[in-house]
C-alpha cells in the first residue's frame, strides 16, 4: 500500500488531471454516427450467433454442429456481457437516446439483475476502485487479494475459492450483490437485501429457465444434449470473464489504498488512483473486442462512460501522459497477467502480509515536496 | 375455434418472449425488418409529397402496435441523427378512421427534427412512433356547430377533426378558418376544396395574411373575419391550433365575449419561456447519475444536457410528459405559468420547470 499523496505534487497532480481532462473532452466532442455504428455492428453480429448457436444445437446429435453451436452460443454471451452489456450499462451509449441502448433500460444474459449490479459495479468499484474495505471487487467478499486483508485460516482455501468463483462466475457476481460477507458480520441486515434478493430471484429464474428448461425441452430427445451445451457455453463465459475481470485489478504491482488517504481526493487525484489500481491487456484487435475492451482497464478506469471503442485509440495518449509524470502504466500479454493473478491468489492463501515496499512512482524529493 | 388462433398465437409470442429472455423479441425481429417490432410502435414511410416548399408530408403505415388516433392527438415521432434520437410532437391530419398516417411537418430554420425530416425522408424510411396522446379533441357526440380554426402548419390537427367529421357525414354547420401567408404557403388547399364540394354544410375560408389577393379574405385574424366565416360562432364549439400570435387574437376575442369556455386550443408553437439567468442560485443534483452543478436559471432539460446527461424527453414544451421525472426536494418554478411549488417527491416536468434555490432530483 503506497500513500497515495506522494507521488506528485499538488500542483502536477492538478496539471495531470487537467490533461486527463482534455483527453476526455476530445473524445466526447467526437461521439458521433460511428460509435453508433459499431455497437450496432456488434450487436447483430451477438444476436446473429446466439441465433445461430440455438439453432445449430437443434442438430446436437451430430458432433460438430453440437461443438459449433456451443462455439457460436459462448462468443454470443461473451460479447452479450463485456462489449454490449458492461458498456451499455456504464452509460456509454446514454448520449444517443436510443432505449435498447440504455444503462438504466439494459438487461444482460447473465444470472445478476442489471440494477443490482449497476450499485455494485458502476457505483462502489467505479467510484471507491481499490479502496480497502470500501471497493467490494478486492477479492469479491471471499478471496484474499490483498496483503491488507487480515489473514485468518479461513484464506487457506484461497486457490479452491478463486476456482470455484472462476467456473461459477455469473453466479458469483449475482451474490456479490447481497454483500453476504457484511450480513455475516452485522453490517447489512437481511431486510436490507430483500429488493436485491427478489431482482435475483425472477432474473435468475428467467435465465435458468431458458437455458436449462425452455431450449432443452425444445430439442426434444436431444434435451441433455442441448442442456449440456448451454451450461458449456454459460462455463466458457464464466471462465473468460473472471480471467479478463481479475487480470484487470489483480496483477502484482496494481495498487491499493486506505481511506484515509483518499479521503477529499482532487479530480486528479482520483485519476491517479484508477490508473495505479488498474492493468491493461495486451492483445490484438479481436481480442479487445472480445474483452469488452476491458483490455484497455486503466483507460475504462479513466473514463468509464465513454464508449469503450474509443479506449485503444487514446491509450497512447494515456500512456504518454503517464511517462511524463513518472507513473506506472501497468500491461502485458494474458498469460503473464494471469499468471501474476494466480500466484497472488496462491500467496495471500498464506499469512503473508507482502514485505514493506516502498513504490516504484515516489521520488523522495518529490515526497518531500509535496508534503 | 378462430377465438383459439390469438390465444395461441399469444401463447407462443410468450414463449418467444421467454426464450429470447432477456433482450425480448423486438430486439430480433427489427435485424430482420425494423417493421416486424411488436411492442414498440415504427412507421413506415409510403408516400412523401410536398405541398410547399418548406413543409413535407408523410403518409406512413404504422406498425403491428399502432392503434389509431383520435382527431386532435399528436404522436411523438423519433429519427436519429447523427446517432442521437432526437422526439418530437406532431399531430397527424388524416382522420381518425383512416388506418395510414398523415403528417406534415413545416421545417422550422431553427428545427433540428423538422428540418431533418424535410431533407432526408423518403419512401421506405423508417420513423419510430409513439401511442397518440393529448386532450385537443372533438367530444362526443359531436356539437352541432363546430369553427376549426389554424394558421400554417397549426393546421394539422383540425384538419383531422375536419377529415373525421366529413367521414362521419357531419350534418350541423362547420366552418373551416385557415391562416397562411399567401398562396403559395397554403396546405391542403385541394384537399379542403375537395371537401367541401363532398360535405354540404361546410364552408372553407382562407385567409391571406401577406397577400392583397387570391384568398376569402385578407390580413391578420379579427372579429370580422370570425362573423364572415362563421355567423353562428357564439353557439359553436371552436377548435384553435397555431403561432401564439393568431392564438392570442382569438383568445382575446372570445374572452372579451365571454365564449371562452366554448374555446379549445392546442399550442404548438414552443411557448415564450420567462426565466431569469441573472439571479439563479443554488445547487441542482441529479441524484441517480450523482451529478451536481450550479442552477443557471434555465429550465432543468437544458441544465442536465448542459451537464452531459441526456434525460428521456420529447416536445420540449411542457406538453409530452416524457421528462417527467420526481423531484425528492427543492422548489421549481413553472416557466409555462411562473407557479412556484416546493413539494417533496412530486412529478415535474424538466423542460419546464426552473429551479428556485437547491433542488434534487431522482434521475
Amino acid at each position: 500500500m503506497t500513500g497515495l499523496q506522494d507521488k506528485l505534487t499538488p500542483a502536477q497532480v492538478e496539471e495531470f488531471g487537467r490533461e486527463m481532462d482534455e483527453v476526455r473532452q476530445r473524445i466526447v466532442a467526437d461521439l458521433g454516427q460511428a460509435d453508433v455504428d459499431y455497437i450496432h455492428n456488434v450487436i447483430k453480429t451477438q444476436r446473429a450467433l446466439e441465433v445461430a448457436g440455438r439453432g445449430l444445437l437443434f442438430a446436437g446429435f451430430f458432433p460438430p454442429a453440437w461443438v459449433a453451436g456451443v462455439t457460436a452460443l459462448s462468443v454470443a454471451k461473451i460479447l452479450d456481457n463485456m462489449e454490449i452489456g458492461h458498456n451499455v450499462m456504464h452509460g456509454q451509449y446514454d448520449w444517443t437516446r436510443d432505449p435498447a441502448l440504455s444503462s438504466q433500460k439494459f438487461e444482460w444474459d447473465t444470472v445478476a439483475p442489471s440494477e443490482n449490479w449497476r450499485h455494485s459495479h458502476n457505483y462502489i468499484h467505479h467510484t471507491y476502485t481499490n479502496i480497502l474495505d470500501k471497493d467490494r471487487d478486492i477479492g469479491y467478499g471471499v478471496l484474499r487479494m490483498d496483503p491488507a486483508q487480515k489473514w485468518n485460516p479461513y484464506y487457506l482455501g484461497n486457490p479452491v475459492y478463486a476456482t470455484l468463483l472462476a467456473l461459477f462466475f455469473q453466479w458469483g457476481v449475482m451474490l456479490h450483490d447481497l454483500e453476504v460477507d457484511r450480513v455475516v458480520k452485522g453490517e447489512r441486515t437481511w431486510a436490507e437485501n430483500k429488493p436485491v434478493l427478489r431482482k435475483i430471484v425472477r432474473k435468475a429464474g428467467r435465465q435458468v429457465g431458458k437455458d436449462y428448461v425452455l431450449f432443452p425441452l425444445l430439442t426434444g430427445p436431444l434435451a441433455p444434449l442441448t442442456f449440456l451445451g448451454n451450461a458449456t457455453a454459460n462455463l466458457t463465459r464464466n471462465l473468460w470473464a473472471f480471467s479478463i475481470i481479475f487480470c484487470g485489478h489483480f496483477p502484482a504491482d496494481v495498487e491499493s489504498f486506505t481511506e484515509e488517504e483518499t479521503e477529499n481526493e482532487s479530480r486528479g487525484q482520483w485519476y491517479l488512483r484508477q490508473i495505479l489500481g488498474s492493468a491493461n491487456i495486451t492483445g490484438g484487435k479481436l481480442f479487445h473486442i472480445m474483452t469488452g475492451n476491458l483490455s484497455h482497464q486503466i483507460e475504462h478506469h479513466l473514463f468509464p462512460d465513454i464508449p469503450a471503442r474509443r479506449y485503444p485509440e487514446i491509450a497512447g495518449e494515456v500512456r504518454a501522459i503517464c511517462e511524463k509524470y513518472g507513473l506506472p502504466y501497468n500491461t502485458g500479454p494474458l498469460h503473464k497477467q494471469l499468471f501474476s493473478v494466480a500466484k497472488k491468489i496462491v500467496k495471500l492463501a498464506l499469512p503473508w502480509n507482502g514485505e514493506p515496499r516502498t513504490p516504484a512512482t515516489v521520488e523522495s524529493d518529490k515526497t518531500l515536496r509535496a508534503a | 375455434m378462430t377465438a383459439l388462433v390469438p390465444r395461441r398465437a399469444r401463447r407462443l409470442a410468450s414463449l418467444a418472449e421467454a426464450l429470447l429472455t432477456p433482450h425480448g423479441m423486438d430486439r430480433y425481429l427489427e435485424l430482420v425488418d425494423p417493421m416486424l417490432v411488436r411492442r414498440e410502435i415504427r412507421g413506415l414511410v409510403t408516400d412523401v409529397r410536398r405541398q410547399t416548399p418548406d413543409t413535407v408530408t408523410l403518409t406512413i403505415r404504422p406498425s403491428r402496435a399502432w392503434r389509431g388516433h383520435i382527431a386532435g392527438q399528436y404522436v411523438r415521432v423519433t429519427v436519429e441523427i447523427d446517432g442521437v434520437r432526437r422526439t418530437r410532437c406532431y399531430s397527424p391530419a388524416g382522420s381518425e378512421h383512416d388506418e395510414s398516417l398523415e403528417l406534415t411537418i413545416k421545417a422550422d430554420p431553427q428545427g433540428l427534427v423538422s428540418r431533418h425530416l424535410n431533407r432526408t425522408v423518403t419512401i421506405g424510411s423508417v420513423l419510430g412512433l409513439s401511442t397518440p396522446d393529448g386532450e385537443f379533441t372533438l367530444p362526443s357526440p359531436r356539437p352541432r356547430r363546430i369553427l376549426l380554426l389554424s394558421g400554417g402548419s397549426g393546421i394539422t390537427p383540425v384538419l383531422s377533426m375536419l377529415r373525421t367529421l366529413a367521414d362521419e357525414k357531419h350534418e350541423g354547420d362547420l366552418a373551416f378558418l385557415h391562416y397562411s401567408n399567401g398562396a403559395e404557403d397554403a396546405l391542403y388547399r385541394a384537399e379542403l376544396a375537395d371537401l367541401a364540394r363532398r360535405l354540404p354544410g361546410l364552408r372553407v375560408v382562407h385567409a391571406f395574411t401577406h397577400a392583397k389577393t387570391g384568398g376569402d379574405l385578407h390580413g391578420f385574424f379579427s372579429k370580422e373575419h370570425l362573423a364572415e366565416t362563421a355567423p353562428w360562432y357564439p353557439d359553436a364549439e371552436t377548435f384553435l391550433c397555431g403561432p401564439k400570435p393568431l392564438m392570442d387574437s382569438v383568445r382575446e376575442v372570445f374572452e372579451a365575449d365571454g365564449l371562452g369556455a366554448h374555446l379549445h386550443t392546442e399550442e404548438f408553437t414552443p411557448p415564450a419561456l420567462t426565466f431569469d439567468t441573472e439571479n439563479a442560485e443554488g445547487q441542482v443534483r441529479f441524484a441517480r447519475s450523482g451529478r451536481e452543478f450550479a442552477n443557471s436559471g434555465k429550465p432543468l432539460l437544458e441544465q442536465a444536457e448542459e451537464a452531459g446527461l441526456s434525460p428521456e424527453h420529447g416536445c420540449r414544451m411542457g406538453i409530452c410528459f416524457s421528462c417527467t421525472q420526481i423531484k425528492t426536494s427543492g422548489c421549481v418554478r413553472n416557466a409555462k405559468t411562473g407557479e412556484t411549488s416546493s413539494e417533496e417527491n412530486e412529478e415535474i416536468q424538466l423542460c419546464i420547470s426552473v429551479p428556485v434555490g437547491d433542488v434534487e432530483i431522482n434521475a
